[in-house]
């Protein structure tokens, strides 16, 4: 079994040994709560070599920042270190007096937040912030500081630094603050590089520019990266080696490939189950769950800390917890059973289940909601915003219609027309044939019922004041006239479908997670038994292992019920995964519609075809061609002439593109692309832009191929 | 910029016309009469039309109140029955004595609030910050009569180390009048100061939590810098606001405080003319304090939107 970890070592150089530059040994974080002194970081080790970058995977509470900021020595005033080793460069940090701890940060330690606009201060201009750290840390004067800030947004190709340099943070894009933050981060040439989700907070075309620009840094600089991250995806672009982290702990340490070609913890292979495969076949699948959640650190079982929750759990295993040990070649695991942990695609044909197909009720169910021109133009004192602007699109019975776009596509304000939350002020939205009320006043309550909606965020979607039942009752009293008993009773036995227990009916929304407070909005929303849900991005702000079970849940339900999705995310993985039907927007016009697997295989919209190329699968051995868009969608309030996607298109042709609108030129079945090539042309430009593995490798035959990543 | 600052000033006039139309109706709906006042409770009933006449009160109130304010605005603010002057000098004249008092609290409680607030912050849940927050918050809820009672009876009573009154001469100097203006200016400051140091405390603990701090930090800025360059900047913008509408009420509002130390100021000056019934200088005062409170506002939404670069003027 351990000679499939042999292969060549994944940066290449195999000649000489790498300098180890961080080096964690047996480090304990404790916080001091009013619950007691909780472990939050136990006995953990890790080594970062020049040029390395280590992913640090895990699921919140997992303790990977913890350990990341802990091993720098910034905690919270209730955090400590209370044992172990850490070395950059050999020196030891623990103990270090904290005058000789601030020297380092800074300067030999560079650091990239999650939130970039959140980790510049909103009252200086760029230029002077990132200054500050070449004026302390290299001793430079304000000119020479400058220069060395211009030098550094150049290396990080920022487009005109030196005008960058004035502006304060909030006149700047996401992707070009985290350009700085890094550049900010890089001017000292530090040893240790930590990158605290650093793309999380980024639209996916953007994350795929900054993740190319810290692959490149990565070549250049000879840091050592420490990357940590939820998603599994960013982690094959960027990292060398991986640690899966859970409840505090090391799972599993191994090099990239390694791990994903062949996990040997069964956390791993969960987390691996959990997130769609991006596979465009019709065939609908559920997703790999976890049961239970990550159990609160002073709260942890005896022995193995992941048992509870294990598909291959044995007595032994709850007795003593199994240490982390080296089982094949420079792969670790803490599974006693690592030996019977099961390659991943034979696992995930095995744990998952075909739940339908999709486009099967084409002809069966016919269309539900039929939106044509579907205009929403709001405005503005100095002019119109196009939020949605000529939207045609069509859900059918009991199927889902994915949308996806980046932000500012106008994808939310499309749901929103068609449930009358924000009226459309041109077009027309049919139910059933049928037109609807443009606002909700307007509509009859049975119309009311039908349509229901779930939003991003369930902290903002639940009234904190309100119990669970309370939530789930209001649809029923108010829209299905049902009686208060009749209510209570539906209302429980929806809690059943939502797996979440009948205790939770006296519920306030505070007392529970993220994931189950999504429940109870699903829950409401298909208590008024709804011909069609709008879901909002409603996995989005999760963690993956609770975004695979709600995945499940409302493909579960959609077979039970036949009720419609409009699924609406940024995520194409997510989309593919639950759509039959998908429309990719950009800039309030639809620009890809069509069968969900015509959308994703040959010819692409040159948009679908960026979006394809940025979304971060987690398998690293598809291919992607980088294909990147500059730039950010343009103001919905200046919308380009002829096709509004040719300042940013690759495939830019010429004139055409900026004088003529964009002809639909009609693919198989359903498919329509809106672009001035045509599809046969396409189909030959874009060969290559996504090529899978192929069929699933048999274990023991992982063929690494040549790495052009 | 330069617009959103027009557009305040257009607000402010319009509060400051509401304002005058209120003033001027509760004063002819004030039981008293101008002439009965003037000429004495003796003076026969045509002497008493004569004056009416001639200051044009059997006109309708609507005309009498536009009278008034283009007064008003011209500089003509009439001759005040019970002093028998002009109204407008004696009026600037206690505005500028109460802006003397009002400086001296400033000087006091604004850096010392600010101090406090910042050592409360930083060593946050400890007993340092527990006491000046509660220290203060016992400030808050304790009236100036009483605070200044016991100032008098301590420093001038007891130690006599300062006066214990303030009526000095309206006319005096700053360097003249200061002596009388440590006590009151003192039970100004304490009511005042909790205040700012709630406000920089809580705005403060909030920029601290902020990621731009952790940003600073590690950058390995030293903590002072840290605190100069990064926090203040930012926990200051809200503390900012709330001194500087502050101002409008320690230049109008010290009623109580002027009344206690006996000083000619203008609250003081507004409570003369309420007991005298004196309605034109009851009106020209109200008005004054009126335009002094609209235009601390305009400072602090002028002010606050200056250093803070996120704000759109709009």
């Amino acid at each position: 079994m351990a000679t499939i970890m042999q292969g060549p070592a994944p940066s290449g150089e195999a000649a000489k040994a790498p300098r180890p530059v961080f080096e964690i040994e047996g480090l304990h974080i404790d916080y001091t709560t009013e619950l007691g002194v909780l472990h939050a970081v136990r006995d953990v080790s890790i080594t970062v070599h020049e040029h390395e970058s280590f992913g640090l995977v895990g699921e919140s509470g997992s303790g990977k920042s913890t350990l990341a900021m802990g091993s720098i020595r910034y905690l919270a005033s209730n955090g400590k270190v209370t044992d172990g080793s850490v070395r950059l460069n050999g020196q030891e940090l623990l103990g270090l007096p904290a005058k000789q701890l601030r020297e380092l940060w800074g300067s030999s330690i560079g650091v990239v937040y999650q939130s970039p606009l959140s980790a510049l201060n909103p009252s200086i201009v760029i230029g002077k912030q990132l200054a500050e750290v070449a004026r302390q840390h290299l001793g430079m004067d304000a000119s020479a500081a400058k220069a060395r800030v211009v030098e550094m947004l150049t290396k990080v190709a920022m487009p005109d630094p030196e005008a960058v340099m004035k502006r304060y943070p909030h006149q700047l894009s996401g992707g070009m603050l985290q350009r700085c933050v890094i550049a900010m981060a890089l001017m000292t040439d530090p040893s240790l590089l930590i990158m605290d989700e650093p793309t999380t907070a980024l639209d996916v075309t953007t994350q795929a520019v900054v993740l190319d620009l810290v692959a490149e840094l990565k070549r250049e600089f000879e840091s050592a990266i420490l990357y940590i991250t939820h998603d599994l995806g960013v982690i094959t672009k960027i990292c060398d080696r991986v640690g899966v982290m859970y409840a505090g702990e090391f799972m599993e340490q191994a090099d990239l490939r390694g791990l994903f070609a062949r996990p040997l913890h069964p956390y791993t292979l969960d987390l691996l189950g959990c997130v769609p495969h991006f596979d465009p076949t019709p065939e609908k699948r559920s997703l790999v769950t976890i049961p239970g959640a990550i159990p609160r650190v002073d709260e942890l079982p005896p022995g193995c800390i992941f048992a509870p929750r294990c598909e291959f759990v044995e007595e032994a295993c709850t007795i003593a917890r199994p240490p982390l040990e080296e089982v094949a070649d420079e792969h670790l695991s803490a599974c006693r059973r690592w030996r019977i942990v099961p390659p991943p695609a034979e696992y995930l044909r095995e744990a998952t289940a075909a739940l339908r197909t999709a486009g099967a009720s084409a002809e069966q169910g016919g269309v539900l909601v039929e939106a044509k021109d579907t205009e929403v133009h709001f405005k503005a004192p100095k002019g119109v915003i196009r939020a949605v602007d000529g939207v045609d699109l069509e859900v059918r019975v009991g199927e889902t219609l994915g949308v996806v776009g980046e932000s500012g596509s106008g994808k939310t304000t499309v749901a929103r027309a068609i449930i009358g939350l924000t009226p459309a002020t041109g077009g027309d939205i049919k139910l059933r044939g049928s037109s609807l009320a443009r606002t909700t006043g307007k509509r009859p309550r049975s119309t009311l019922r039908e349509i229901q909606m779930v939003f991003q965020n369930p902290d903002a979607s639940l009234n904190p004041t309100r119990s669970v039942g309370d939530a789930i009752m209001r649809p029923l009293t108010l829209l299905s006239g049902v009686s208060r008993e009749e209510a209570k009773r539906r209302a429980q036995d929806l809690l059943r479908s939502v797996s979440l227990p009948v205790s939770y009916f006296d519920r306030l929304p505070h007392e529970l997670s993220g994931g189950e407070k999504q429940r109870v909005a699903i829950a409401r929303a298909f208590a008024a038994e709804p011909e069609l849900i709008l879901c909002d991005e409603p996995i989005s702000s999760l963690d993956v292992s609770v975004q695979g079970s709600l995945m499940n849940l409302l493909m579960q339900l959609q077979v039970d019920k036949q009720t419609s999705y409009l699924f609406i995310s940024h995520d194409l993985s997510a989309v593919q995964h639950l759509s039959d039907t998908i429309a990719v927007v950009y800039l309030g016009h639809v620009m890809e519609i069509g069968d969900a697997v015509q959308v994703l295989t040959l010819p692409f919209h040159p948009y679908t075809e960026a979006l394809l190329s940025a979304v971060p699968l987690p398998d690293p051995d598809v291919k992607q061609k980088p294909i990147r868009l500059g730039g950010s969608v343009p103001s919905a309030m200046h919308v380009p002439t002829g096709c509004r996607f040719h300042p940013r298109c690759p495939r830019f042709l010429g004139d055409v593109c900026v004088n003529e609108e964009p002809p639909w030129r009609e693919g198989q079945g359903d498919h329509r692309i809106y672009c001035h090539i045509p599809l046969d042309e396409l189909s030959r430009l874009q060969t290559g832009t996504l090529v899978f593995s192929g069929a699933e490798p048999a274990a023991g035959s992982i063929d690494y191929g040549e790495d052009d990543r | 910029m330069s617009r959103f600052i027009l557009r305040r000033l257009g607000f402010m006039v319009l509060t400051v016309l509401l304002a005058s139309v209120v003033i001027f109706w509760a004063t002819t709906v004030l039981p008293g009469d101008v002439a009965s006042q003037t000429l004495g409770r003796f003076a026969t009933e045509q002497a008493k039309q004569e004056l009416r006449h001639k200051l044009g009160l059997d006109k309708p109130v609507t005309t009498q109140y536009t009278t008034w304010l283009s007064n008003y605005v011209r500089g003509d603010w009439g001759d005040s029955p019970s002093m028998a002057t002009k109204v407008r000098p004696v009026v600037f004249e206690r505005l500028r004595n109460s802006l003397m008092l009002a400086l001296v609290a400033f000087a006091m409680y604004v850096p010392l609030g600010i101090f406090l607030g910042l050592i409360a912050a930083l060593r946050k849940n400890t007993w340092p910050d527990n006491l000046i927050s509660v220290g203060s918050l016992a400030f808050i809820g304790l009236p100036e009569f009483v605070s200044g009672t016991f100032l008098i009876a301590i420093f001038a009573i007891e130690l006599q180390w300062l006066p214990s009154q303030s009526s000095i001469d309206p006319g005096s100097s700053f360097a003249e009048a200061f002596p009388y203006l440590i006590l009151p200016g003192i039970t100004v400051a304490l009511t005042s100061l909790a205040y700012v140091v709630r406000m920089t405390r809580s705005s403060t603990v909030d920029v601290l939590q902020m990621d731009y701090v952790r940003t600073a930090n590690l950058k390995g800025l030293p903590p002072r810098r840290v605190l100069f360059t990064h926090v203040l900047r930012n926990s200051l913008l809200p503390t900012v606001t709330v001194v500087a509408i502050g101002i409008g009420w320690l230049i109008g509002g010290l009623i109580i405080t002027e009344s206690l130390f006996d000083y000619p100021g203008i609250g003081r000056l507004l409570l003369f003319a309420i007991e005298r019934r004196d309605l034109v200088l009851i009106q020209a005062t109200a008005l004054l304090i009126v335009i002094i409170y609209v235009v601390a506002n305009l400072v602090a939404d002028v002010l606050y939107a200056v250093l803070n670069p996120r704000i759109r003027y709009t």
